[in-house]
């Protein structure tokens, strides 16, 4: 087992550098994900944010969230401006301007929309050019910001105001884009997927990405109360529920070595998962059996890679 | 509010806001319609509400506490309403049931 900095939740740092008053929705776990984030990365930090939910959320002027330098500057370009901040810091370190032995984090978030589809091209460009960015994508599953709209990152049969649900349609044909395991592809030093309900699991995950020497991304799970349909209350619960269930399997790769984090020895049935949530109230039992046959494969696959059965077989 | 906002010959050029977290101005308690109040007496430092709150709205306080069975606390967990949304996440998550969503009403 790699070594774990925190252990427990009295380790964190208690600074907030995410301040109070922001706007995002009641309940929205992106709250969570960034204030745990800059609480590992500190006040030596620089954030770009792709346009979604928590740049419009967190900044509307003349007010601004962060306590740490940030910047906004498209939908489309989190990746490649995250990259003009690293070279522009390596050259004001070579020149002496600024303490060459000084550590500055750079950290790029995007939503799904700003990482699966639209900034997806300047992200892959920055792993192949091996900037020192951290990558972060926070995924709630669709457009939220813009009133839930289908993006890559939608899993099959979720309804959303563009792929409805009615008698033909039962919501998003395809199944959802395996981003992670396209960046991993990349062969960069880490890449690892997180759940805000496994807070020391996330936290030792934001740490070790920010120390590694180059490129590295964090695909984090975000529940969304709005766009998902269920009671705010239930955020952590239904994060939770998706990594019981298999939906969501929490995994690091790390210089090439592949790990389950958090292992699940007795996994529930997904029914347990859609049926808390809205939007997937049209399925009948069937679809939810094509689901649960979709996740026995995806179990299989990382069991295989793992070389052990790190989840479990089906259990209630 | 707007009689506050500065004109467009006082804004920093590009609009850059030069005040790091000044949304803490913005008061977001007044969205909430159920207020969570912890009972100190069950709770039990567990912090899984300071942990799991998207708004930083659970503090952690240097208020010592002792409970009546005598089991003694270095500080306290209380929640600023000033800030908090109503979410009702911390009620959901804490495994002491110390947290109760009350509804807020005049």
């Amino acid at each position: 087992m790699p070594e774990r900095y925190y252990k427990s939740l009295r380790d964190l740092p208690k600074e907030e550098y995410l301040a109070s008053g922001h706007r995002l929705c009641a309940g929205c776990a992106a709250g969570t994900i960034i204030r745990h984030l800059l609480k590992v990365a500190g006040p030596n930090t620089i954030v770009v944010t792709a346009t979604g939910c928590l740049e419009v959320a967190t900044t509307p002027y003349p007010l601004t969230a962060w306590r740490v330098p940030w910047i906004h500057v498209a939908f489309e370009n989190a990746a490649s401006v995250a990259s003009g901040v690293e070279a522009a810091i390596k050259a004001l370190q070579r020149k002496g301007l600024i303490d060459p032995s000084k550590r500055i984090n750079i950290i790029a978030i995007g939503g799904d929309g700003g990482t699966y589809d639209i900034g997806f091209q300047a992200l892959s460009g920055m792993l192949e050019r091996g900037h020192k960015v951290m990558y972060l994508l926070y995924d709630n599953e669709a457009y939220m910001n813009t009133g839930i709209q289908r993006s890559g990152g939608t899993p099959q049969f979720a309804w959303t105001t563009t792929t409805p649900a009615g008698r033909v349609w039962k919501g998003k044909h395809q199944p959802k884009k395996p981003i992670s395991d396209i960046v991993a592809a990349h062969r960069i030093p880490y890449v690892a997927t997180a759940n805000p309900a496994y807070v020391l699991d996330m936290v030792n995950k934001f740490r070790r990405a920010l120390e590694v020497e180059g490129p590295s991304f964090v695909h984090v799970i975000q529940p969304c109360p709005t766009g998902w349909r269920f009671d705010p209350s239930k955020s952590i619960e239904i994060a939770k529920l998706a990594t019981e269930t298999g939906m969501w399997i929490n995994w690091e790769l790390d210089h090439g070595e592949f790990r389950v984090t958090v292992p699940v020895p007795k996994r529930k049935h997904v029914k347990h998962y859609i049926r808390a949530q809205g939007r997937f109230r049209h399925l009948t039992d069937e679809d939810i059996e094509k689901i649960q046959e979709y996740i026995n494969k995806e179990v299989e696959r990382i069991n295989k890679l793992v070389g052990k059965e790190v989840i479990g077989p089906l259990a209630e | 509010m707007s009689s506050e906002l500065p004109t467009w010959k006082e804004i920093p050029i590009a609009g850059t806001i030069l005040e790091p977290g000044n949304s803490v101005k913005y008061k977001t308690g007044d969205w909430r319609t159920f207020r969570p109040v912890i009972d100190q007496e069950k709770c039990v430092r567990c912090l899984f509400c300071w942990a799991y709150c998207p708004d930083a709205a659970v503090k952690i306080v240097e208020k010592p506490y002792r409970t009546q069975s005598g089991r003694e606390y270095q500080f306290s967990v209380e929640i600023d309403y000033d800030y908090c949304k109503g979410c009702g996440i911390c009620a959901n998550e804490c495994p002491a049931k110390a947290i109760q969503m009350v509804e807020e009403v005049k």
